[in-house]
Formats: structure tokens, C-alpha cells, sequence
């Protein structure tokens, strides 16, 4: 629905709520929208003071003293940071591949009326969305009996498949992909593995995107794993990073000292309150960039879960 | 109708097709069971006096049988009733906000004169549910942190004292349920705002010739057909009432000890009992939450049926 064409008819231009009205609800919604867009901006601002401005007066909405250091020093000394990145992008890349295949498969097959598993696979899916082993046997079953502690896998495995995904899938694939286009093409003779791949995948795109973004944003922001399964620092991901800085600051400095300064000189040097928020920025920037133009496919996924979940 | 074709189908032979499929759909089919059956199997740990150290397979089954000691070891802590009391309480007052405010809102904003503005609110508010917990928590801090936090200085520039946040239990609950709207609301307004743009205009344009107003059609035409996904969201929510959101109860309060009896719900026990070793607790912990969510959630889903049949689980 374009904007301009919403009041053109007569009918629309009359049918409307008075001009008043419309500037009070114009002003809750910016309060709101403010309220929402507020937060990121305190963080921007920090990451940006010196840090002897925060050290004097504390945290402000806009810089006191405006700084680069602490980008800076994400650049030039950041070895833990840019580790934590390249873990995060890694987990992210893969989890987002692998989870799309594993969802998709599993949707096309019980989109299928006639699989003679169906039944079986059906509840195998539906049964962890009303029950599930909890946290405790989870833990010990994914870090002791299947050897995940302190592996990458334990960051992406877990949260590979989702049964709400699933259904997503089925749903789509049973709502947009006509019979008659698979039937054709098993009395030609294709497998069912060729279908999936050359006809069924190539033409379920939209589908394709919903999940992978889905994913992609909970790996990207997925802490959780991390702070069960990893020990392990050079495994941190850029969220297992800030989770840790949240509770000793001086924590950047620890894995820098090699480069020649004594950790003690470092963490009295160093920017420390501002590069902790120089951090939740590089968390922020590539989420706050992405999402609005992304957003149609997240609505559209949540909305087909909300009414057929 | 479903189950003739169940029949049915069990009578036509296995095809080449069939082996195919199953092939295609093997390594989800794994991954459920290493991830989602194995750990239902594990819950019988509840019941055992489980170590941690050795194997995990040969621990459980050559750990002894306890009955229900854990249990009353959970039960006679204090902490036990304090933590169903916020984990309930929080989620009533959630599923109440959590519906009341998407739908007031999606009701407006699509009362705008601009369309494009509301777009841009709408992208605006989306912002917070992409943030992870970790973030929001950074985010808190910068507010409410002691001796540098915006909020203290705000104080101290209308010339109160400054509050110490992490310790005064008395403001938490008001902040979790801010920071719980707050980050659920572009989330909450995308499945209003779906069925809303679902209604056909008609409805409107006879409601406008017969003389009603703005407040009228809401009240009297989206209101009543939007009834049902209300319903739905809200049984939804109710089935879930066990479960809370770890990261907004775990990571916003920093995980202060003032704060354990305003901010600690059963995710939150759990996992804290799990990292302190105290396993007996923690496993009898789960045990109750998977148990009593699970039945809360067939009663939820069997309601839904009743309600709508296309919309139930199954």
C-alpha cells in the first residue's frame, strides 16, 4: 500500500480523524519512537567521550569531550575484539547455512501429503514445542555426552532447527508449491532429493530469506551459548565479550598486554568505558543497518507463525 | 477426514519416494533427537542423586534413586515460593500489557494522516527487539549505573541525592516491566497490525454512510474482528506462563544479590543453582518447569481448538 494513495478516494479524505487527534497521536508516536531510538544514541555518545570526561562527570546523551580512542583502540590493540568478531561472523555464516538446511528439509518432507513418515516426523517436530528436556539435562547432555564444551559447535548446534521455523516452512511450502509441478517431475524420473534441490528450493526464495534472517539475527545476538558452554576467551563471541566486560571493564586488557605495554599500564591507560560501549556499538551498527530493510520477511514469517503456529 | 486418509495411506506400499524423503529429512530428524529427546530422557535426573563428575550415560543410570528428596530440598528453601510468586506474577502483569499496548497502538498508528510516518514510528519501535539482552543490559547500565549513570545525574541536577538502582529492590519491578514493553512492542504491533490490514474496507465505508465516527468503527468494527487473534495471543501467553524471558531477568539486573527477590524467575533459579552445583535442586527445578509448562500448554492449545480449530498446534 503506497502512502499517497491511502486518502485519494473522497470517501478516505472525509473518513479520518480530526486534525487535533492526528497531532496528539503524531506526538505519542515520536515520544515513543524516541524512547526506542534514545537508548543506542546514549551508547554512541558514550563510545565517543574520553575517557577522563566519563571518568570526571560520568555517562552523557551527548559527549562531553569528544573522543576517537576508543575505536582506536578497537583498531590498533583490539586482538580480543577482533577475534570475538571473527567468531561472531563465523557462528553467524555457518548456523544461519546450516539451520536453513536442516529447516527447509524437514518442512518440504512433511509438506509432502503423501510421505508414508509423515505422521511420525509430525510429532517429532510438534512435541519439544509443548515439552522439552530443560536447562539442566540439556547442559550435561550437550557438553558431557555429545562433547560440545568449549567447541564452536555448542554455539551453533543448539540452535540450528526450530520447530516454529519448521512449521513456517511446511506452511509455505504447502501453500505455494503445486502438486502437479512435483508430480511432473517424478514421472520424469527426477529423485526426490533433485526435486528439492533444483525445483523446490530455487522457487521458494521468499522462504528462504525469512528463515535464514531469523537465524541469522539469533546468532548474531545469542549470548546464552556462550556463557553456558564457552570458558575458553579465545572462543568469545563479540556478545560473550561484552557480557564479560559488563562485569570487570579491565577484562579488554588482559589479552593485549603482549603488545609490548604491561597489563598494568594498559588498564591505567587504556579507554576502558568507552571502548566497552565501542563494542556494543559494533554489536548495534550491522543489526540497526540491516533490520529496516529486512523487516518485510521477518513480518511476513511472524505473521504466518502467529496464525498457523 | 484426517484419519481416513491416514487409513488409507497405510495401505498404499512403500515407494521409492518414501526412502528418498526420509533420507532428505534424516539429519533434522537427528538433530531432534540428540537436542530435544535425549534431554527429556535426561529429566529422570530429577529423581537421582546425580554426580557430576564421570561419564554423563553411565552416571545416570548408576546414580542411586532419591524419589523426591530433591523436590523437598527445593521446597523447603525459601527461594522456591518467592520465584513461582515473581515468575507468575511477572507474566500476568506481561500478558495483560503486552496485549493491551500493540493493539492501542496498532489501532492508532493506522489512524495517522501519513502513511509514511507511520512507517517510520512503526521501524523506529521495531529497534529494541533486535537488541540482545547483553546490549539492553549495557544500555541499563548507562543509566542507571551509580556513580556515572544519566539517571543520577538527572537527580542531581533537580538537587535530590543520588539512588544506589542495583540495590533498592522497590523500583525493580517497575523497571522490568518498562524494559519487557519496551523491547516486545514493534514485536506485539506486527501481528496486530496484520490483522488489522486484513479487514475489508467495505466494513468502513458502510460504517462512514451510516454516520460513524473514527472512535466508533474501532470500537464497533476492528475491535470485534480482531477479537479472535486477541483471544488467540492471549491463551498463547497463558500456556507459556512458566517460562520468562532468561536474559531480561538474568542480564538487566545485573544478577545483584539486593535484587533476588524482585527479579529472580525459574529460568533464572535454575540456572543459577546449575552454576553453583547445587544439582539436585536445579534438575527438580527443570523438572517442575517442563512439566507443569507442558500441561499448561496442551490446556492452552486444547482452548485454542475449542475457540478456533485452524489455529491450534495440532
Amino acid at each position: 500500500m503506497s502512502s499517497g494513495a491511502k486518502f485519494n478516494s473522497g470517501l478516505d479524505k472525509f473518513n479520518r480523524v480530526r486534525t487535533g487527534t492526528n497531532v496528539v497521536f503524531h506526538l505519542i508516536f515520536i515520544v515513543l519512537a524516541l524512547i526506542c531510538l534514545i537508548p543506542v544514541l546514549v551508547v554512541l555518545s558514550i563510545s565517543l567521550t574520553s575517557e577522563d570526561s566519563i571518568r570526571e562527570s560520568g555517562y552523557h546523551l551527548f559527549p562531553t569531550a569528544f573522543s576517537g580512542d576508543a575505536y582506536r583502540y578497537i583498531a590498533e590493540q583490539g586482538t580480543m575484539i577482533t577475534k570475538a568478531l571473527g567468531i561472531s561472523v563465523l557462528v553467524t555464516a555457518l548456523g544461519t547455512v546450516l539451520g536453513v538446511m536442516l529447516t527447509t528439509s524437514m518442512g518440504y518432507v512433511l509438506s509432502r501429503p503423501n510421505y508414508k513418515l509423515k505422521g511420525l516426523l509430525t510429532w517429532i517436530v510438534f512435541i519439544p514445542m509443548v515439552f522439552n528436556g530443560g536447562l539442566v539435562s540439556s547442559y550435561y547432555i550437550n557438553s558431557n555426552l555429545l562433547g560440545l564444551k568449549d567447541t564452536v559447535w555448542s554455539l551453533i548446534l543448539p540452535l540450528a532447527v526450530s520447530s516454529f521455523n519448521v512449521i513456517i516452512c511446511k506452511t509455505f511450502f504447502r501453500s505455494t508449491i503445486p502438486d502437479a509441478l512435483i508430480e511432473s517431475a517424478e514421472i520424469d524420473g527426477s529423485s526426490q532429493l533433485r526435486i528439492y534441490f533444483s525445483i523446490v528450493l530455487p522457487i521458494s526464495l521468499p522462504v528462504l530469506a525469512t528463515i535464514g534472517l531469523f537465524l541469522c539475527f539469533a546468532y548474531w545476538n545469542d549470548w546464552f551459548q556462550s556463557m553456558l558452554y564457552i570458558d575458553n576467551q579465545s572462543l568469545y563471541s563479540l556478545q560473550a565479550l561484552l557480557n564479560s566486560l559488563m562485569t570487570n571493564v579491565d577484562a579488554l586488557a588482559k589479552n593485549a598486554s603482549s603488545m609490548g605495554i604491561s597489563y598494568a599500564e594498559l588498564v591505567a591507560t587504556m579507554p576502558k568505558e568507552s571502548a566497552r560501549m565501542a563494542v556494543a556499538m559494533v554489536i548495534i551498527v550491522p543489526v540497526a543497518v540491516a533490520y529496516p530493510f529486512f523487516q518485510k520477511y521477518f513480518i511476513s514469517g511472524l505473521t504466518v507463525g502467529a496464525v498457523k503456529g | 477426514m484426517d484419519k481416513k486418509s491416514g487409513q488409507r495411506r497405510l495401505r498404499t506400499r512403500w515407494r521409492t519416494q518414501d526412502t528418498e524423503l526420509t533420507f532428505l529429512a534424516l539429519p533434522t530428524t537427528i538433530w531432534y533427537i540428540l537436542f530435544c529427546f535425549l534431554p527429556m530422557f535426561g529429566l529422570i535426573i530429577a529423581f537421582k542423586d546425580f554426580k557430576i563428575h564421570g561419564g554423563f550415560l553411565s552416571n545416570v543410570i548408576n546414580s542411586d534413586w532419591t524419589g523426591f528428596k530433591n523436590f523437598e530440598f527445593l521446597f523447603k528453601s525459601n527461594d522456591a515460593w518467592v520465584v513461582i510468586r515473581n515468575t507468575l506474577g511477572y507474566n500476568l502483569i506481561f500478558i495483560v500489557l503486552s496485549i493491551a499496548v500493540p493493539v492501542t497502538l496498532a489501532l492508532m498508528i493506522g489512524q495517522l494522516h501519513s502513511g509514511k510516518a507511520g512507517k517510520i514510528y512503526q521501524t523506529l519501535m521495531f529497534l529494541p527487539y533486535f537488541l540482545s539482552w547483553v546490549v539492553v543490559s549495557a544500555i541499563v547500565w548507562a543509566f542507571l549505573s551509580f556513580d556515572k549513570g544519566i539517571a543520577n545525574q538527572f537527580l542531581n541536577v533537580l538537587g535530590n541525592d543520588p539512588v544506589n538502582w542495583y540495590m533498592e529492590p522497590k523500583y525493580w519491578p517497575y523497571f522490568l516491566v518498562f524494559m519487557n514493553v519496551w523491547k516486545g512492542l514493534g514485536y506485539g504491533m506486527v501481528v496486530y497490525l496484520a490483522t488489522i490490514a486484513g479487514i475489508d474496507s467495505t466494513y468502513y465505508e458502510a460504517a462512514v454512510i451510516d454516520g460513524a465516527s473514527k472512535w466508533q468503527q474501532a470500537r464497533f468494527i476492528t475491535l470485534p474482528l480482531m477479537k479472535l487473534v486477541i483471544v488467540m495471543m492471549f491463551i498463547l501467553a497463558v500456556g507459556r506462563i512458566f517460562y520468562t524471558d532468561f536474559g531480561l531477568f538474568f542480564q538487566v539486573p545485573r544478577d545483584s544479590n539486593s535484587l533476588f527477590n524482585v527479579a529472580t524467575t525459574i529460568d533464572v533459579l535454575v540456572y543459577k543453582q546449575l552454576k553453583s552445583a547445587t544439582l539436585g535442586m536445579a534438575s527438580a527445578s527443570a523438572f517442575l518447569q517442563s512439566v507443569l509448562g507442558c500441561v499448561t500448554i496442551l490446556i492452552a492449545n486444547w482452548v485454542v481448538r475449542v475457540v478456533d480449530r485452524e489455529s491450534a498446534m495440532m
